[in-house]
């Protein structure tokens, strides 16, 4: 749910970093908010277990400048992967305008991705939503495995196992690395901010 | 859920009432968010100096996460929620279905007196946003 503040002319959207457990949301995250300037970026809220999981969410604010004399902020959060937390989940999906799925291409792990995105299917359709008609991108992530030892799934198979049905824009990444990252995060905000504006602005304005 | 469009008058209107409510009782801020975590109003003395979006993301998270406490003891949902600290006292109050109002205080502001005012508020709140 984006929220439009016509007295500070702001704008605010929230995209959410969804996928398996171990796929790499905060450390999409954690790329983002050590590669960008201090004045663009709020202050990184996590809240971990023990062992580096994500309990609940983790959030990250970032200012990406004007449209139409409307500043743009948005908020970017991740969810907890592991099955367990599957109320947090959807909890953390209420309000979401724009979604990044992001993929782990380790062959072990195919059915965990198929699984989480009928997850995420499922949840948004909890609140009315549908996955083709909110903004998504995947990411395939993970891409600096492909040249080790480790079995690792191609793009063919994972855009096969993930992106037949919604065919939207994919990227290989690698968060660790900060490859990928930032392409990712252009695009949902592109089309985050296009779907949030013309949902209501360009309509009241015209 | 639907999505918020804030006009100047509306949030004038909201800090107005939560101003000449709970400000005027002592309290050190009053935060009014929505259930996604975003932040609608931001009133009182110390309302700089707090880091509000990570507040409002983890108040959103919060009642979010009582709420399913309070269905797994067989309750549709808990309308209020009270931190007690040394010094400062956090307070929780749902108004209606998409709104919540963070209450911080300190020892000189009783919780019955913030209970009143928050109560009194939900309806005016209500009435400012869902009109």
């Amino acid at each position: 749910m984006a929220l439009i503040d016509l007295s500070k002319k702001e704008i605010h959207c929230k995209i959410v970093y969804y996928g398996p457990g171990r796929c790499g949301k905060t450390t999409n995250l954690l790329t983002v908010h050590s590669s960008m300037a201090d004045n663009a970026r709020g202050k990184m809220l996590t809240i971990e277990t023990k062992g580096d999981r994500t309990l609940f969410f983790d959030l990250l604010p970032l200012n990406l400048g004007t449209i139409r004399g409307f500043n743009i902020r948005i908020q970017l959060y991740t969810v907890p992967g592991q099955v367990m937390y599957a109320a947090t989940r959807k909890l953390v999906l209420k309000g979401a305008d724009g979604l990044v799925f992001v993929a782990d291409p380790l062959q072990v792990r195919r059915e965990r991705n198929i699984e989480s995105l009928e997850d995420l299917r499922t949840n948004l359709l909890e609140y009315g939503l549908k996955l083709e008609e909110i903004p998504l991108v995947i990411q395939y992530n993970k891409r600096d495995l492909v040249d080790t030892p480790i079995p690792t799934l191609t793009v063919a198979e994972l855009d096969a196992d993930l992106n037949s049905a919604y065919k939207v824009k994919t990227f290989e990444a690698s968060a660790v690395t900060g490859l990928g990252v930032f392409e990712t995060l252009r695009e949902i905000s592109k089309q985050t901010v296009r779907y949030v504006t013309n949902k209501h602005l360009l309509h009241e304005t015209k | 859920m639907q999505d918020f469009i804030l006009t100047a008058e509306i949030l004038d209107k909201a800090r107005t009432a939560i101003e000449g409510s709970l400000i005027q009782a002592g309290v050190r801020t009053a935060l009014l968010i929505d259930g996604a975590g975003n932040i609608l109003s931001n009133c009182g003395r110390d309302s700089d100096d707090i880091d509000a979006i990570s507040l409002a993301a983890l108040a959103a998270a919060n009642l979010g996460a009582t709420s399913q406490i309070a269905k797994l003891i067989g309750e549709e949902d808990f309308s209020l929620l009270f931190h007690k600290g040394k010094n400062g006292n956090i307070h929780f109050g749902r108004i209606g279905d998409e709104l919540i109002l963070i209450t911080i205080f300190g020892e000189d502001v009783s919780l019955g007196l913030v209970r009143c005012r928050v109560t009194d508020l939900t309806d005016i709140l209500l009435q400012i946003f869902e009109g």
